[in-house]
């Protein structure tokens, strides 16, 4: 038996021990997630247990260094860990874009003692934490971006307003883009870390199309920064947030391929009823579901071999952009498939039967995908050139 | 495993990808066609691709081959679509053997070492009508004498006019039976016909054609499993020469972008062909992908192979079938043009994307696999 099929028989007992059946549910919505933090209420005793026993492992974060609270786990490890937990159907027991965002941004950035401090309490679920990137004026154009913060020797002091911040009014910590030098456009931006809870922060949700508020306007009135919170160089932190963005596209584009193929025209066929033949009784629209489950079944193919490529640095760097490019058109793809088998059905609201409207609600979100993180539009304008070197500006 | 090429198939595709650059490129299609060539292929490239030990890639080493998987085939046949190289490697070295290999028996002891030797020229007699429909074979072949008699039309087979053997696929009592039938059997004609992609494929007559009893391939009535590794084997191929021909066509047409002048600026930095070439980049990724997958589970043995062999033909033939329209609407009037090379990719997308099944037919498998 090689090392990796110990490794999978290890993980396989241990995931069967320790992961409690209420945790091998499927995710409903949003309210099965755990994503930890201060104020983080556990949904059940199960979830709480769950994430006790994978933070004990280093499983909320499997391949970070075990200094840092992870398992410090190979690329071909943590593709087995998450092939058994989805073979169990396990939930993942900690979101977080500490996890996502910050924490590769740290690895790559930070010094040992940041990396000590801050990565530690992330990996436990301690403290959960939000980003502070987008501005009313600046979203494609992110660079242009105008919250200063004022050089005070020891400290900085914060003036400005953040958009789309998701979940602000939630999270504990904030990782924030501010202008530190007016006169230079790329480098004059310091990526700082900052407690939500500092005086001069307030937060207020923006209403979606879908009724939910995942995210919020944030805004920052004389906060004062010590000058020892910041990741990287001063006036260099556009240099971690491109980095960081590549993880996010990551995140986004839904690189997660270990769990079985689900086909979208399998999972409808019984809500819009079958043919004498047992096909789905409607030609078109089966049709349309047949070619996206192609799409789907080769994007998972893609996803796994982006994140085998990513893990061990074969990856281009810029292929993010291609994943996240490709991934949230197939989502909204996806949705708009949803729908149309939904019918009518699909379009109630808030009735109970319904799920509190959970399908358009969740159509609707999904628009936001090819938005966030980098417009459909931005991503290939990036393909183009980092990718296919095209000229031009 | 990493769904990527490990250190022996990257060393793999350093050799293979210089040699069909060098000695078939696209000017070597070209060559055969303007000379209008009577055979489909260059003996003598294949006598070089026996050299190199590609044809028995994936013969087994107790037969004399590589014992290699798709995956390194899948190598060969992107460079062979990337090339345009007319070959009988996809119909021989993949769907042959892997018939072949999955039967055993005699004619496996008599046609694999051949293969793999560069003796022997195997085609593919499946198809019937115009377009693949393998679960409505009408050829019969029925007991006489010593063994069985064939008769029925055969369409569609790449080489089948030069092959040393084609496999036949017809029906007997209780099932599909495959047959290994030599050129030279009583009653088989092959009416070669030019392909919009210069290639030439066979209208074969079957017409009480004798063969022996130990000319079957497996078991009687039994020739299904055999039946479906052969076509999984040559889907799988002919979406990694799609891959291939796709590449092939995007990188040609990614290069125009950055060297045709228009309103004294490259036309590559019109953001309108920009986003387009950046979509196609990432269909193109996603087919490989998929490919590959589907490569892998082959290789495998996995029982979810079947479906991603689908998913990677439908895949990979929407795929190119894009970079080539694109290749051709990029290039401009250039591209409309018999002297310039991106027209040749898009008749041979055309060719391939017919070849076990098009896109059509593959989303419907993926359906039917699917349960609905």
């Amino acid at each position: 038996m090689s090392d990796l099929d110990a490794f999978r028989a290890e993980v396989r007992a241990w995931l069967e021990e320790n992961c409690p059946p209420e945790m091998r549910e499927p995710v409903r919505g949003d309210e099965d997630v755990c994503w930890g933090g201060r104020n983080w209420k556990f949904q059940s005793e199960a979830q709480k247990l769950w994430l006790e026993r994978c933070v004990a492992k280093g499983y909320t974060v499997p391949d970070w260094p075990k200094p840092y609270g992870g398992a410090g786990l190979s690329a071909a490890e943590t593709k087995i860990l998450k092939q058994e937990m989805a073979r169990i159907g396990a939930r993942s027991p900690l979101n977080s874009f500490g996890i996502w965002m910050l924490g590769p941004a740290l690895l790559q950035f930070g010094t040992e003692e940041q990396k000590v401090h801050y990565l530690n309490p992330i990996a436990r679920g301690e403290i959960r934490w939000c980003q502070g990137y987008s501005e009313p004026g600046s979203g494609s154009d992110l660079v242009s971006l105008q919250t200063y913060g004022e050089d005070k020797g020891d400290h900085w002091v914060v003036n400005g307003q953040k958009i789309w911040t998701s979940y602000a009014d939630k999270a504990d910590w904030i990782f924030c883009l501010v202008r530190t030098d007016k006169t230079n456009k790329y480098q004059g931006i310091t990526f700082m870390l900052f407690d939500m809870t500092t005086p001069g922060v307030t937060t207020k949700p923006i209403k979606l199309i879908s009724g939910n508020s995942p995210f919020c306007e944030t805004f920052f009135d004389d906060v004062v920064v010590p000058k020892t919170q910041y990741v990287g160089e001063i006036n260099r932190g556009w240099d971690v947030a491109k980095y960081l963005l590549g993880h996010e596209r990551e995140m986004i584009s839904g690189g997660d391929s270990a769990g079985e193929l689900v086909s979208l025209g399998g999972a409808l066929a019984g809500v819009l009823g079958r043919n004498a033949a047992g096909q789905l009784d409607d030609p078109i629209l089966r049709a349309q579901l047949a070619a996206f489950d192609v799409d789907a079944f080769a994007y998972r193919a893609m996803g796994e071999r982006f994140i085998d490529m990513w893990k061990t640095g074969r990856a281009h760097p810029a292929s993010s952009n291609m994943m996240k490019y490709v991934g949230t058109e197939l989502n909204k793809a996806r949705h708009e498939l949803v729908m149309a088998c939904g019918g009518s059905e699909a379009l109630e609201w808030d009735s109970p039967e319904t799920k509190g409207g959970a399908r358009p609600r969740g159509w609707l979100r999904t628009k936001a995908n090819s938005i966030e993180g980098g417009t459909s539009e931005i991503l290939l304008n990036v393909v183009a050139k980092r990718i296919l070197d095209l000229p031009g500006a | 495993m990493p769904l990527y090429h490990n250190e022996d198939q990257l060393m793999l595709k350093d050799s293979v990808g210089p040699f069909i650059a060098e000695q078939a490129p696209v000017a070597h299609l070209r060559q055969l066609r303007d000379s209008d060539d009577a055979t489909g292929f260059s003996r003598d490239l294949w006598a070089q691709f026996v050299e190199m030990g590609l044809p028995g890639m994936l013969v087994p080493e107790a037969h004399g081959g590589l014992g290699m998987g798709h995956i390194e085939a899948g190598i060969v046949l992107e460079e062979i679509g990337r090339n345009l190289t007319p070959s009988p490697f996809l119909s021989t070295s993949v769907g042959a053997v892997a018939a072949l290999a999955k039967a055993g028996g005699t004619q496996a002891v008599r046609w694999l070492p051949a293969i793999a030797a560069g003796e022997a020229i195997v085609a593919l007699a499946i198809d019937e009508g115009s377009k693949h429909r393998p679960e409505r074979i009408a050829t019969t072949a029925t007991r006489a004498g010593n063994g069985f008699r064939l008769d029925g039309k055969k369409s569609f087979v790449l080489h089948g006019h030069v092959a040393d053997m084609s496999i036949v696929a017809a029906k007997t009592d209780g099932g599909i039976t495959l047959f290994a039938v030599p050129r030279q059997a009583k009653g088989v004609t092959a009416d070669p016909r030019r392909l919009v992609d210069s290639s030439l494929a066979s209208h074969v007559t079957l017409d009480g054609v004798e063969v022996d009893a130990d000319a079957v391939i497996g078991e009687v009535d039994a020739g299904e499993e055999v039946l479906n590794a052969l076509l999984a084997a040559a889907r799988t191929g002919a979406a990694a020469e799609m891959v291939g021909v796709g590449q092939g066509a995007m990188d040609m047409t990614v290069g125009y972008l950055k060297e045709r002048k228009q309103f004294g600026r490259l036309i590559g930095e019109f953001q309108a062909l920009q986003h387009r070439a950046a979509h196609l980049y990432g269909e193109m990724e996603v087919a490989r992908a998929a490919v590959m997958k589907a490569q892998e589970l082959l290789d495998q043995g996995n029982d979810g192979a079947k479906l991603m062999v689908s998913v990677a033909k439908a895949k990979a033939g929407r795929a190119a079938n894009l970079a080539v329209r694109e290749g051709v609407q990029m290039h401009g009037g250039i591209g409309m043009t018999d002297e310039y090379d991106i027209g040749l990719y898009m008749k041979r997308d055309r060719a391939l994307a017919e070849f076990m099944g098009d896109v059509h037919y593959h989303t419907e498998q993926v359906a039917r696999m699917s349960g609905y």
